[in-house]
């Protein structure tokens, strides 16, 4: 079942639609990218998602009833903007933060003794926020984010700021709180955190979804039918049903050359026709990368 | 309203805590006391006795200076010249050297001193000198002091306000006192705390804390929560400075050691200027003491509606503060940056200051069409109806204006809390009037 499906959204500003009939369903327990060029309309839909704005039309359902006040509790939300109190100690902040979640003070103290020792951070609770550095305020920050343990954590660009050590441990926490059964809005322009995490992935392109589905099958759909083969020798000979696209010297005399074949063709038979001609050191598929995929998808709209 | 609380709480908490605060807090009812009892502290130090020689040639003033606290007179009988030679040495603070032909010769009256004398000295001497000539002159035409005495009239009006209740002691300037200070007292409180409401939005708002917070509240109870948490603040301020006011005068006025001193007495001190101070005491003392301004101000006081005075200054303080603090967290909630707020902040000011000019002209004609219709405004009323009320207004105009005032602050939240939800989420360019409007209308 899905944890939240959005219906038919439609937002306007004065001037600008943001959103225009968007709808999508966000399947529980997975990781769902939410992908668009900037001013695409994402900040637009995750405030909606937030209940920060109302859409003008369409409407959001989570866990199948209308999006409500009582969501709020189960809804963790990391904005792309961070911000914190400056002048606030870090642990007043938090338990502030947690309190404005729903959770009681004790509840919220019990969860914060929790990450602050799994993050080893412990020194840093009496401390003003204007005294750490951008990475660990931005560390706080996750923690603000999931620390009311909520069913659907939004995030926006989760990794901005970290540097890769923090990035891998951030990215470690979200696995883990998937595996608890938590569903994850994930939203950025990092493709390759996009190909490493997301299961499900939706687009947006002027204000409007433009792809949506499992990672695996958007690749499938966008699959070119290229191979690269390395090799030695030289390829006169070939089938003209297979296209040669480029090709290229390497640097230790070989070959890589990339072939495109028709959609009904038969792999194997372009193996055996390679082999028969050249010395073969690799092959194989091309798949789209995200970026590709994203690239694609986003040039392939018409820009009115 | 748990939410509200929480937000409130930690509003109030921030701020209170802020070394700013203390600071302030502590600092201003110091410098209260101080401006309140230096001067009454110097007015007082030079009451130390000053010892004063005279040398009286004419022999006809014997009886004329009397020691009083401050003063201590000795007649002697050397020459001038020797006096005046050993005057060092005397231990005297002051000589006076009254000559022979001082009846036919007023102006050859000679004081020394090792110091300037102070100018109280001088006029207590040269006084009763004066008067000793008169009496003696008036002697000598044949009038006694007591018949002339008797002849002087002392005039002074005490005013009365006629109304149903019938003849009532009221004091036009008791009254002139109280409203200015209430509405002194408003229009502070609201541009401090206004101002620190709208700090706090644009706080928020820069930070960007603020879209973590609307995630989870409403921007409404955001803004409602900060709003009174400020106000608290505000009062607890107030509170404590009235606290420590007292408590820091008193402390000063023991260790500056005016504890022999009553309050009455301390105030009428304060109230007139030291010079009279003294001139009563070398004077003569009148047979009709005339009551001094300040206890007739303590006692026109007494005639004011206070029960009435304060619980409408309370009222119209909240409601003013209210008020002012949505538009200022609108404001607030509108810019990206110090520099922008100017634009914003001037016509929201506008009715505040100009009521505060207003005020001045008010109070002199409390009852007149300009007073009536400004204090109906809820923009301007917090400050002139609390001129006014000292000086009694009916009933159904405080009504009507505390029902406006309620009107007019539900009305101007709900406005403000349409710019706040959208203001506080838009960043970049800084909005035009005509599109503050624009906010008002987009759905939420």
């Amino acid at each position: 079942m899905n944890i939240l499906e959005t219906r038919h959204i439609v937002k306007q500003y004065a001037q600008h639609r943001a959103l225009d009939d968007v709808s999508i369903d966000i399947p529980r327990g997975q990781i769902f990218g939410l992908l668009g060029p900037n001013g695409a309309g994402k900040t637009s839909l995750i405030r909606i998602i937030n209940q920060i704005t109302g859409p003008d039309e369409g409407e959001v359902l989570f866990d199948g009833k209308p999006l409500g006040p009582e969501h709020i509790s189960r809804i963790g939300y990391l904005p792309e903007e961070r911000g914190l109190y400056k002048k606030m100690k870090v642990g007043e902040q938090l338990l502030y933060l947690a309190q404005l979640k729903g959770l009681s003070e004790r509840q919220a103290m019990e969860k914060l003794k929790e990450w602050f020792v799994k993050f080893d951070i412990k020194t840093w609770w009496t401390k003003n926020v204007e005294d750490l550095s951008k990475g660990m305020q931005q560390k706080i920050q996750f923690v603000a984010t999931v620390l009311h343990e909520p069913d659907l954590i939004i995030l926006d660009e989760p990794f901005s700021g970290f540097d890769p050590i923090n990035a891998n441990l951030i990215k470690d926490e979200i696995l883990e709180l998937r595996e608890k059964g938590s569903t994850i809005i994930f939203s950025t322009h990092r493709m390759e955190s996009v190909e490493e995490l997301c299961d499900h992935i939706a687009l947006i392109h002027h204000s409007k979804k433009v792809l949506d589905g499992p990672k695996k099958v958007i690749k499938e759909q966008f699959k070119t039918h290229t191979y690269h083969v390395e090799y030695q020798g030289s390829l006169n000979d070939l089938n003209p049903a297979y296209t040669i696209l480029d090709s290229k010297k390497l640097e230790d005399g070989y070959l890589r050359t990339n072939i495109r074949i028709p959609r009904d063709a038969v792999v194997n038979e372009l193996v055996r026709d390679l082999i028969d001609q050249v010395a073969v050191r690799a092959f194989g598929e091309n798949i789209p990368s995200m970026n590709d995929i994203f690239i694609k998808a986003v040039g392939e709209v018409p820009t009115t | 309203m748990k939410i509200i609380f929480l937000i409130l709480k930690r509003e109030y908490l921030v701020r209170v805590k802020k070394k700013s605060f203390l600071i302030m807090t502590f600092v201003t009812p110091l410098l209260v006391s101080c401006i309140w009892l230096v001067p009454v502290f110097f007015a007082m130090r030079d009451i130390d006795q000053k010892k004063i020689e005279v040398i009286d040639e004419s022999g006809k003033f014997e009886k004329t200076f009397k020691d009083t606290k401050e003063l201590v007179f000795k007649p002697v009988n050397t020459a001038v010249e020797t006096a005046k030679k050993d005057f060092a040495k005397s231990g005297y603070d002051v000589l006076v050297h009254i000559p022979k032909d001082i009846l036919e010769n007023p102006k050859s009256l000679k004081i020394y001193a090792e110091k300037n004398v102070s100018l109280e000295v001088k006029n207590g001497i040269e006084k009763a000198v004066e008067q000793e000539i008169e009496n003696i002159r008036l002697l000598d035409a044949g009038i006694d002091r007591k018949v002339l005495e008797s002849t002087k009239v002392d005039v002074s009006s005490d005013t009365y306000s006629l109304s149903e209740e019938g003849e009532k002691d009221s004091s036009s300037g008791a009254a002139t006192g109280i409203g200015y200070l209430c509405a002194f007292i408003i229009y502070f409180a609201i541009f401090i705390y206004g101002v620190q409401v709208m700090r706090g939005v644009m706080e928020e708002k820069t930070n960007r804390i603020v879209e973590v917070i609307i995630s989870s509240v409403k921007p409404f109870q955001l803004m409602a929560g900060k709003i009174t948490g400020v106000a608290l603040v505000g009062l607890t301020q107030f509170l404590l400075w009235i606290l420590l006011t007292f408590g820091i005068s008193s402390i000063m006025s023991n260790v500056l050691g005016m504890e022999s001193l009553g309050p009455q007495k301390r105030v009428e001190m304060m109230a007139q200027p030291p010079g009279t101070v003294r001139n009563a005491t070398v004077e003569k003392p009148k047979s009709e003491q005339k009551s001094s301004p300040v206890t007739t101000v303590f006692k026109a006081i007494g005639t004011l509606n206070i029960p009435l005075i304060i619980g409408c200054f309370l009222i119209y303080f909240i409601g003013g503060y209210l008020i002012y603090s949505a538009l200022f967290a609108a404001v607030g909630s509108a810019v990206d940056s110090d520099t922008d707020v100017q634009q914003f902040m001037f016509p929201i000011t506008i009715p505040l200051v100009l009521s505060f000019i207003m005020a001045q002209f008010i109070i002199r004609e409390p009852d007149g069409a300009v007073a009536f219709w400004m204090s109906m405004i809820p923009f301007t009323s917090p400050i002139i109806m609390m001129v006014r009320i000292p000086f009694g207004v009916p009933a159904w105009e405080i009504i009507l204006s505390v029902t406006l005032l309620i009107g007019g602050f539900i009305g101007t939240a709900w406005l403000a809390a349409r710019i706040y939800r959208v203001g506080i989420l838009m960043y970049g360019k800084k909005p035009s009037y005509k599109e503050l409007v624009k906010w008002m209308f987009y759905k939420a």
